[in-house]
């Protein structure tokens, strides 16, 4: 194939592909779920809402901005919490972080006893929702409790996709999984730009500058410094297929990034934070895979 | 100015004064000045003393004005604060790993933690995998039959309290109108809102899980425990042997239960104040297995 053909094929390709990240969250869900198998949980109909956004004067969607459903991944059970970002910025609540960790806590029952399920989380997320402040934050320890627990058993994978990306306490959710695809689109960090703008000042980081932000907390840069493990185009497929490889491919018994201790602290410890490296300097220090 | 004290300038604060915290106040108190274990940043305190009839791990973090992280310097969980917590308390796991479960050390998080750090340098090195880390052990020491207290002495909040507390078997906490549990502190989430601290307040008058106070926090059944009565800036020997007493039975209790999070949902105040959290899990129990499935349980027995 010559360089034309090939250029037409890679074109053709991306045409053809679905994007994962214009999906709703349900679109999601069914996208990486084996076809036909979504089962939805506490859906729309279940009419279990936020409590205590109506009192602040805001409505609440019937399924507080979380989908869940039981399906099969390669005909094996398996467990899929998405977060829908376009209803409160993702944000979690009472009702949608108690879904998660609801759900989660039934997988590890369920592990416990044998019946492996396979959990997948859909992060999209930017933290706690501030109207319900303590109960989000709440909420969102116990899905780090089920998590850590969950892990024991089975891998537990988590997709950050894009545009919301993943903040607060939920980036620690994703933090902990066993295995994070990001594609270039997704960011993950603790503190929203914004906030550490307010916080720290425009010289600490200009919230505005969107090159800056990408280059210490974009997908890529997460992959390319081993805070994720995939990277893949934004392409339904192409994710439902990573998710499928992770399970087949992690295994069990190898510890999570959020356990590796002496090897961050031993990165962290020849950091000069008078001499802070930038993102593409980062890359180099903390190349994918490389010892410390 | 000398360039040290102009280091010191910048950074707000003194040479030799750190912001006296609650949570040195009380990690001093309640160890004595014994046991302390000297690795690791000056900003994680820990020490090994005696707690009832058995030796505990006690852990803080602490302001430290010369914290190499500027950041983090009065008292915030940062980068070197998250991942000498997981260190801290994984040594205690590793130390007891061969004992059985009913004799494991338990762990005392004594909270009074403003933040997690705000900073590019935070972001771009993974303070999110730092604080994670530290929950993964605590959480883990908790699944491995350590008795994990957290004591709250001052605030807890957010990021921070996910880091350092929130993972614990139980959560007791001093009466004063200092301690304080929220998503983001007041100024902040009035900023972000682009509301008013006013507002915020009379908000959480309102709204119980909007509240900052400990007193509110209460109400939502996620304590075991609101000690009152306390002198909690300057504890006086009697204040140190009631926390001592209320330490000694929480770690009692955890020992006695499950150790997962469940304590949480069951208090009457969480039946009262978190009753969707609790019937979402019910709802969900219930539609957790499709019809097929519910008649023969155990036809999903797979393994990877």
């Amino acid at each position: 194939m010559n360089a034309d053909a090939a250029s037409r094929a890679g074109y053709r390709r991306f045409l053809e592909r679905r994007s994962f990240i214009e999906m709703s969250a349900r679109e999601r869900v069914r996208a990486v779920l084996d076809p036909g198998t979504f089962r939805e949980m506490l859906g729309p109909f279940d009419r279990i809402k936020s409590p205590w956004l109506p009192l602040q004067g805001i409505v609440a969607q019937a399924d507080d901005g979380v989908v869940l459903a039981r399906g099969t991944l390669q005909a094996k059970p398996a467990l899929i919490a998405a977060i829908e970002g376009a209803y409160q910025g993702g944000s979690m609540g009472e009702v949608s972080g108690a879904k998660i960790a609801g759900a989660l806590e039934l997988a590890l029952d369920d592990c416990a006893r044998g019946r492996l399920i396979l959990p997948v989380l859909l992060f999209e997320t930017g933290g706690v929702r501030l109207q319900e402040a303590n109960l989000g934050l709440a909420a969102i320890a116990e899905i780090h409790a089920a998590i850590i627990a969950l892990r024991r058993y089975v891998p537990v994978v988590g997709v950050i996709a894009g545009m919301v990306g993943c903040f607060g306490g939920m980036s620690l959710a994703a933090a902990l999984c066993t295995h994070l695809i990001v594609t270039p689109q997704a960011r993950l960090g603790m503190n929203g730009p914004e906030v550490i703008e307010q916080e720290a000042g425009i010289d600490e980081l200009d919230a505005t500058d969107r090159a800056l932000i990408w280059s210490l907390i974009g997908g890529e840069q997460r992959h390319a410094t081993g805070f994720a493990d995939d990277l893949l185009d934004d392409d339904a497929d192409a994710i439902a297929a990573a998710v499928r490889k992770a399970f087949s491919t992690a295994p069990a018994s190898a510890p999570a990034r959020s356990m590796q201790v002496e090897r961050y602290v031993e990165l962290l410890r020849n950091i000069d934070p008078n001499l802070p490296p930038d993102g593409e300097s980062l890359r180099r220090l903390w190349k994918r895979g490389s010892p410390p | 100015m000398s360039p040290e004290a102009n280091f010191h300038a910048e950074s707000g604060f003194g040479p030799e004064s750190s912001p006296s915290s609650r949570g040195r106040v009380w990690f001093d108190a309640l160890t004595g000045g014994a046991g302390v274990i000297s690795s690791g940043p000056r900003s994680v305190c820990v020490a090994d003393v005696a707690l009832g009839s058995e030796t505990a791990r006690f852990i803080a973090v602490v302001p430290d004005a010369q914290n190499r992280f500027p950041r983090a310097r009065a008292g915030e969980v940062g980068l070197d604060e998250g991942w000498a917590l997981a260190r801290h308390v994984r040594a205690t796991m590793a130390a007891d790993s061969t004992d059985g479960k009913a004799a494991r050390r338990p762990i005392i998080a004594i909270v009074d933690v403003s933040s997690q750090a705000y900073g590019r340098r935070e972001e771009l090195l993974g303070i999110h995998l730092a604080c994670a880390a530290a929950a993964d052990a605590y959480a883990s020491a908790r699944l491995a039959g350590h008795p994990v207290i957290a004591l709250l002495v001052g605030k807890a909040m957010s990021g921070a309290f996910l880091a350092h507390g929130y993972q614990a078997n139980r959560i007791i906490a001093l009466d004063s109108a200092e301690v304080m549990v929220h998503a983001m502190g007041k100024q902040a989430a009035a900023r972000v809102t682009r509301s008013s601290v006013e507002k915020m307040e009379k908000l959480g008058e309102q709204i119980a899980p909007m509240a900052y106070d400990i007193r509110s926090y209460d109400k939502l059944g996620l304590l075991h425990k609101l000690i009152v009565g306390v002198e909690a800036d300057a504890p006086r020997g009697i204040d140190v042997d009631r926390v001592r007493a209320e330490l000694v039975s929480a770690i009692a209790d955890a020992r006695a239960g499950a150790p997962d999070l469940a304590c949480r949902l069951t208090s009457p105040a969480a039946r009262k104040t978190r009753a969707a959290s609790i019937e979402v899990r019910r709802r969900l129990a219930e539609q957790w297995r499709s019809p097929e499935q519910s008649q023969s349980p155990e036809q999903s027995d797979v393994r990877l």
